[in-house]
């Protein structure tokens, strides 16, 4: 049995079971009701109880078997540069318009490559913005408009 | 409606300008995320749904479900000339068919898949069109407790047939299902896992989730290491198959197709089970397996033929029950409903036009894709050029217009962010995204069905296996579990994936 070799389904375990108690617990402030006649929260209830089940099984046969290896390498930087890019994108676009959002989210996006630099960020950006907008705007007549009030 | 009458109408539907129109924007947008590595077509399809909303409902279909099998073809193309599968059913083709290019014969595996491919969707086309009207006159007959029966089959079939950890897999469907009942209940109106946010009310949104899971978190795995591309990619000098080779590969074509057609019919990976069943049958029924490997003719003819066929009949589910059997076709089901149209048995009677409109635009579709893809190879190879450090932002761009077009709706945006993390860990920890998505979608029907049946047993749970049909389906769904979990099938099932 070995701790490290079992990372991966450990933790998997340990996912599975975290999202099964929230829900488990959550549902049973709901009306869970019978079998007979459920309420709203008797399903939630019993699945996030077999995700709990099934969360401890696949850590302990993660364990016995004492293997699946390590996780790797994790791009963490461009994980929370594809975070920011997103929830920037959605908390704007309102606010700012299509354009300006959307140039800042794609140079935020684009930068998140392993050996980017600026210069062609500023690029890639202006031009995907102009390409979106070509596509979106102009092709597909969605309504979304270019400058926002908070420009105004 | 006879097959006839139905195909006929399906002609005049498919072959008007602008089906035939978003028919070819569909198969070549599939050709080309088929091709790019990186970006796959659950993604795309998912990207695209929102905006699919303007379209007649016929037109939107024929165009998703285009990029679905275009993208199959794409797939091969870059397997066979760069090994790089584009597409996880085209990873068997790679195998021989880029020892065939190797070899100076990569026009000849080319030509053969394309081919194969052909003949295959044609085939498919025509089981499909064969057999929907029958299987949907039988599910009229179907009350609640045979839907739930059906889903709880669905559901277990598509993790006996997957591969990787069957625990796993079953943990992402639970996963999935659990999600699916965020928003609020049908039945009391109590507003479920919302945190209090008017926004979540209606339920997360399943574009998000599909472009999260399977656009954000596979450019994370894209951005995780060095971006070895060494493109080099083989010469295609000429395409013509001589005499021997279509001696060759008339029989691998026939039995893929065969199995493709039967395979792609079950609910889960049908197609790139497919396509490696294929694979191994050729492998031993073949006079010379020592070839395999080294550029057998055999190895690329089988299975391309089977992965097309099955992604062809991997529709019948979604026509004629409303019920999707992979996360592409739980994809087309959101298009179903974006276009106000409930996918189920209703809906080849209700709406002809729409589905045998579909059926014939597949074939034709499938023609445009030997055109599009035997002359134009050199246009689909240049597209390789393409740098990752521009295609991954123009995802972001895409995704985040996509959601938000969504009803406008900033949660959306923020819910692929969510997903898209959330499914790169669990991807990274082994657990597939697909099982997931397949649970979203079907986890509302579910708890539909189950309550539904109940009230109207007035409470009798024995109405599942009093009712001969929903017993055989619950029986079969016992046999599928068994069958998942039993180690010596478990066995047996890996060695047909890593039969390579």
């Amino acid at each position: 049995m070995d701790w490290r070799g079992a990372r991966k389904d450990l933790l998997a375990g340990a996912t599975f079971v975290g999202f099964g108690l929230a829900f488990a617990i959550t549902a049973s402030t709901y009306e869970v009701g019978t079998a007979l006649r459920m309420g709203p929260g008797y399903l939630p209830l019993v699945l996030g109880a077999l995700l709990v089940l099934l969360g401890i099984l696949i850590a302990v046969t993660g364990f016995v078997a004492g293997e699946g290896g390590g996780i790797g390498p994790v791009p963490w930087k461009a994980a929370g540069l594809l975070v920011v890019a997103l929830v920037f994108f959605g908390s704007t676009v309102r606010g700012l318009g299509l354009v300006p959002s959307l140039l800042v989210t794609v140079f935020l996006s684009a930068m998140a490559g392993r050996r980017a630099r600026v210069v062609p960020a500023v690029v890639t950006s202006a031009s995907l913005t102009a390409l979106s907008v070509l596509i979106f705007v102009i092709a597909l007549q969605l309504r979304l408009p270019y400058f926002g009030p908070w420009l105004g | 409606m006879g097959v006839l009458e139905g195909l006929g109408l399906g002609l005049e539907t498919a072959l008007t300008p602008a089906n035939l129109l978003f028919c070819l924007i569909g198969v070549a947008l599939g050709t080309a995320v088929g091709v790019l590595p990186g970006i796959g077509p659950t993604a795309t399809i998912a990207m695209l749904l929102p905006i699919t909303f303007g379209l007649e409902p016929v037109t939107s279909l024929i165009m998703l479900a285009g990029i679905y099998y275009g993208a199959q073809y794409g797939g091969s193309t870059t397997a066979v000339l760069i090994n790089l599968p584009g597409e996880s059913s085209a990873a068997v083709t790679a195998i021989d068919g880029h020892e065939m290019a190797k070899r100076g014969r990569a026009g000849p595996a080319l030509a053969t898949a394309a081919l194969g491919s052909f003949f295959a969707g044609t085939v498919g086309t025509i089981a499909l069109a064969l057999f929907a009207a029958p299987i949907s006159r039988a599910a009229l007959e179907f009350g609640p407790a045979e839907y739930f029966s059906l889903v709880v089959l669905g559901l277990i079939a598509s993790i006996a047939l997957a591969s990787g950890s069957t625990l796993k897999a079953l943990a992402m469907i639970v996963l999935g299902l659990l999600l699916g009942t965020v928003g609020q209940d049908i039945y009391s109106g109590t507003p479920r896992f919302t945190f209090g946010q008017r926004e979540l009310y209606g339920g997360l949104n399943f574009v998000s989730l599909a472009v999260g899971m399977f656009g954000v978190a596979e450019i994370l795995r894209n951005l995780e290491g060095e971006t070895k591309r060494t493109v080099t990619v083989a010469k295609v000098r000429n395409l013509w198959l001589t005499k021997e080779d279509v001696r060759r590969i008339t029989a691998p074509v026939l039995r893929g197709t065969g199995l493709g057609t039967v395979l792609g019919v079950l609910p889960g990976a049908g197609h790139v089970l497919a396509s490696f069943v294929s694979y191994s049958v050729e492998k031993r029924v073949s006079k010379h397996p020592q070839e395999f490997g080294r550029g057998a003719i055999e190895g690329v003819a089988g299975p391309e033929s089977a992965n097309n066929a099955a992604a062809q009949t991997s529709f019948v589910p979604l026509l004629t029950l409303g019920l999707p059997a992979n996360s592409i076709m739980a994809l087309l089901v959101g298009a179903f409903i974006i276009q106000g149209i409930t996918p189920g048995p209703n809906v080849i009677t209700d709406e002809p036009a729409l589905v045998w409109g579909l059926i014939v635009s597949m074939w034709i579709g499938n023609l445009f894709l030997v055109l599009l893809n035997l002359p134009l190879i050199g246009l689909w190879v240049r597209m390789l050029s393409i740098p990752y450090g521009v295609l991954f932002p123009a995802i972001i761009a895409f995704a985040s217009i996509g959601c938000y077009s969504l009803g406008l709706n900033a949660y959306h945006v923020y819910a692929v962010a969510f997903f898209g993390i959330l499914g790169y860990f669990l991807i990274k920890l082994g657990c597939e995204p697909a099982p997931l998505l397949l649970g979203f979608v079907l986890g509302p029907l579910l708890e539909e069905y189950l309550r539904r049946a109940l009230i109207i047993s007035r409470g009798d749970p024995t109405v599942f296996l009093t009712r001969p049909i929903s017993l055989v389906l619950l029986v079969l769904a016992a046999a599928a579990f068994v069958l998942a979990v039993l180690p010596a099938v478990r066995r047996k099932r890996e060695d047909v994936f890593e039969d390579e």
